[in-house]
This record gives structure tokens, C-alpha cells and sequence, in this order.
């Protein structure tokens, strides 16, 4: 299996397809409906964003509270269709990529190639293998949230599949 | 009181313990017949699908060696109470007692607080209140069944008023249209529980209640099987297969529950749950 450190490189998107498993390593970022919500609240006041954006890639998911020990609790994907609302106008601001689980409007996946970008799928239902694959887990924005807040998180070898290529190739069929 | 001294008596603590075993048990295990139609559902697919069936399973394992939750989405607490008539509640009240167990099960077991209001969406910080629902049944026992649900997969449910001319060949479209709607994004395979009849609100209840079932059960009416069946292989033929990368198994069972409903009226409830069925019980 293909293995991939963050941030990626054009060569690494270039040589993404979809159908393709990976392992992934680096940070990431969570966020899910609520704090979308704010982000584009942010962009609209031309604020600063409580991480920066660029080559930035945002996990669909909200942890459980991590176990003694542990950095972090159970923490497999949400569905990605509802950051549809979202996702282009982050994708256009230079958002790196997206991690979720489900397929994803035409309007999102257009906003993939445009900005060569890509979108994987994790395993929807497996929290406790990601949840253990998370080495490190901070909040870093809208903490009242709690578990839709935004953490940043150090990953290693996050088991997923390209759903979504930089080619516009797609593993979910019409 | 006379009707103290002849009744089994249970005190409503006893029933906050059992919500509390239960959640915490639920969120770190498949039920059996989930886990074994998993297995058959990972040596029939490849590829892709393939890939996904193994990492949900290994999953399982990873949970409980880890004490983590087998999924983050431990679900809006549902709470499914079958009570003996002659026993007499002591206690706190029923409700009370149930959300303390729910309550503390969330905190001590390191669950994800899922509840917030609709409109503000403010957590409620403790998954409370719990979706609790009583019958009254004969005898002296308390039948407690806890169901973390899942909300992608709830999301994806569906409720049909059909036309009585609609009748079987509308109740089996509706069942794989709902699926085939839901595509990639309920966490497939899903197992499918349907209510027929009923009203409005009932016939909602009685695909929750479907969910119960062990997968790969049949209903006892020979003529619901046969709906339950037809259903299966015509979503299974949609090719959506596991997580929505492709293949043969879309849904690991369906089961239909049915109950008498108006002459003028036919409700078909779809109520989709992920491959995570987890649902727990035990008699008081």
C-alpha cells in the first residue's frame, strides 16, 4: 500500500487515482458542520482563521473523548455530503484536501479539479482504528463545540482510499 | 398500599444500572449475527470493498483491546423498555432514571456526547435526553433494549404514505429506492429495518423496532419474508457495495415489521442502520 506524508506534493496529487489505498501520515484538521459554520463566518469578516487554510487538510469527524493514555478517543469519518455546502469556497481558498466518507456534489468535485486537489475516503464505522492511529490531538478553535470543534491532529498511517482524484475519476459510481 | 404488598417490585435504579451495562457494552461491540453476516459479506467482495469489510472488522478487535468505541458516533441513546404490568416502579422517576444511566455511561465510557438542540445547536454536554420508549406487556419482567443510533445512517431514512393500490410492488420500491437514494453516505452495508402499517408516527417506531432483530432473521408471516427477500436481492443488485466503493452486498438483511393500519392508508417506514448494529439487551 501507497504511502503518503503531509503536506502533499504536486507530484504526490499527480500520482493519486482513484480506487487507490493509502496510508497517511502528518496533521490534520477537524472540522465538521457547526465549525464550517463559523470558518465561513470568519471569511466573510476577511478574519483570521484559526489555522491556516493553505495546503491544509480537513478531517469530517468528531471525536469521542480520548481514554487514559490515549490522545485521542474512537474517531472514524462523518458523512461528507453535508460539508457540500462547503467545501468549494474553501477548495477556491486553498484548502489542501478533504478525508470524509460518502460521495460528494458535482459542484465539490468540481472545485477537486480545478484546484487540483483530492478527496479520500476513510472507512466509515472503523473509529477505533483511526482513533489509534492519532498520536497527537489539540484543540485549536471553538471549543464550546466540543466534539464538532476544531482539533489538529498528528496521524500515522491513516488507512484510506481516493475517492476522488485530481483527474475528476471518482471510486462512487452514478 | 395493597398493591405493594402482592407486586414484584423494581426501583427505577436498577434500570438506570442495566442503561448504564448496556450503553457502555453496546459501543464496544457488533452483535453476533451483525458480525457474522460482516465476515460472509468479506469473503464474498474484492478489491475495494474488500479492503473497507476488513478494516471494519479489525476494527472491532482494535476496539476492544483499546476500550474505544468501535465507532465515534455512539449515537442518540435509544432506550426501548418492555414492562412487565405487574411489577410497581419504586424510585425516581422512569425517565430520570433512564438519562442517569445514559448520563453516566457517556461520561465513564468516554462516548461522544451526540445531543444538541435542533435550532441552537448547543450540546447538551451529556447525550441526554435518551429516545425512550415504553410498552406495557404482560407478566413480571422488564425487557430493556439499548440501540446507539447512528445519525449518517439515520439521516438517510425515509417515511412513504402509500396508496393501498400501491400495495406490496410500492412497499418493496420504496425499501430499495430509500437505499439507492442513500448511496455511499448511510456507511454501507446497511441493515434495513422497515415498519408497514400503523400511522404516522407508529409506523416509524416499528422500523426502529425492526433494527432489534437479529440480521438474517425472517419475519414469522411467510408474506413479509417474502417482502424482506425480494427487498435484499433488489438492493444488492444496485451494486453500491461496501463504504459505497462497489460490489455485490449493499445491505446485510431487511427486516419488516408489521402492523394493522387505516383502510385509506399504507406508511412504509425505512429506517437505515450502518454495518455498527450494535444494540443490546437484558431481561429485569
Amino acid at each position: 500500500m501507497k504511502k503518503l506524508t503531509l503536506p502533499l506534493t504536486v507530484q504526490d496529487l499527480t500520482d493519486l487515482h482513484a480506487g487507490d489505498s493509502v496510508l497517511l501520515s502528518g496533521t490534520i484538521y477537524t472540522a465538521r458542520d457547526c465549525a464550517h459554520k463559523r470558518l465561513f463566518a470568519l471569511l466573510d469578516e476577511h478574519a483570521p482563521l484559526p489555522f491556516d487554510l493553505n495546503n491544509a487538510v480537513i478531517y469530517y469527524a468528531g471525536p469521542c473523548p480520548a481514554p487514559a493514555g490515549k490522545a485521542c478517543g474512537s474517531c472514524g469519518p462523518t458523512t461528507s455530503a453535508r460539508m457540500n455546502a462547503f467545501a468549494p469556497r474553501l477548495l477556491d481558498a486553498g484548502l489542501g484536501g478533504m478525508i470524509g466518507k460518502g460521495e460528494m456534489s458535482e459542484e465539490t468535485e468540481r472545485a477537486i479539479v480545478r484546484n487540483k486537489r483530492v478527496y479520500f475516503a476513510a472507512i466509515g464505522g472503523a473509529g477505533a482504528v483511526y482513533g489509534n492511529a492519532i498520536k497527537h490531538c489539540e484543540c485549536v478553535a471553538f471549543e464550546d463545540l466540543l466534539s464538532e470543534a476544531v482539533y489538529c491532529m498528528e496521524v500515522e498511517n491513516f488507512p484510506l482510499v481516493v475517492a476522488f482524484d485530481s483527474y475528476g475519476n471518482s471510486i462512487y459510481k452514478r | 398500599m395493597f398493591y405493594n404488598n402482592v407486586m414484584r417490585k423494581i426501583n427505577t435504579q436498577e434500570i438506570a444500572d442495566c442503561v448504564y451495562r448496556l450503553a457502555r457494552k453496546a459501543a464496544l461491540e457488533l452483535t453476533p449475527s451483525c458480525r457474522a453476516a460482516l465476515e460472509k459479506a468479506r469473503d464474498t467482495e474484492s478489491g475495494a470493498a474488500k479492503f473497507a469489510l476488513d478494516c471494519i472488522l479489525e476494527n472491532e478487535q482494535t476496539a476492544q483491546r483499546e476500550q474505544m468505541p468501535i465507532c465515534q458516533d455512539t449515537g442518540m441513546a435509544v432506550v426501548l423498555l418492555e414492562i412487565g404490568q405487574e411489577i410497581f416502579l419504586t424510585g425516581a422517576p422512569l425517565a430520570d432514571a433512564v438519562n442517569d444511566g445514559v448520563r453516566r455511561a457517556y461520561r465513564d465510557g468516554n462516548l461522544r456526547k451526540s445531543i444538541c438542540d435542533p435550532l441552537t445547536r448547543v450540546n447538551t454536554g451529556d447525550n441526554t435526553p435518551a429516545h425512550l420508549h415504553v410498552d406495557f406487556v404482560a407478566g413480571d419482567k422488564i425487557a430493556v433494549h439499548f440501540l446507539p443510533k447512528g445519525f449518517g445512517s439515520e439521516n438517510m431514512s425515509r417515511l412513504f404514505m402509500l396508496t393501498p393500490a400501491e400495495g406490496r410492488e410500492g412497499i418493496v420500491n420504496a425499501i430499495v429506492e430509500t437505499v439507492r437514494l442513500a448511496g455511499s453516505r448511510p456507511c454501507p452495508p446497511v441493515y434495513v429495518g422497515v415498519g408497514i402499517g400503523g400511522a404516522f408516527d407508529g409506523c416509524a417506531l416499528l422500523a426502529k423496532k425492526a433494527l432489534l432483530r437479529e440480521v438474517g432473521s425472517a419475519n414469522a408471516r411467510i408474506d413479509v419474508a417474502s417482502i424482506e427477500q425480494e427487498a435484499l436481492e433488489k438492493i444488492n443488485a444496485l451494486g453500491i457495495g461496501a463504504q459505497g466503493f462497489g460490489g455485490k452486498i449493499t445491505a446485510l438483511g431487511v427486516a419488516c415489521e408489521v402492523a394493522p393500519t387505516h383502510i385509506a392508508g399504507l406508511p412504509v417506514a425505512v429506517n437505515i442502520q450502518c454495518h455498527c448494529v450494535r444494540c443490546q439487551q437484558v431481561i429485569l
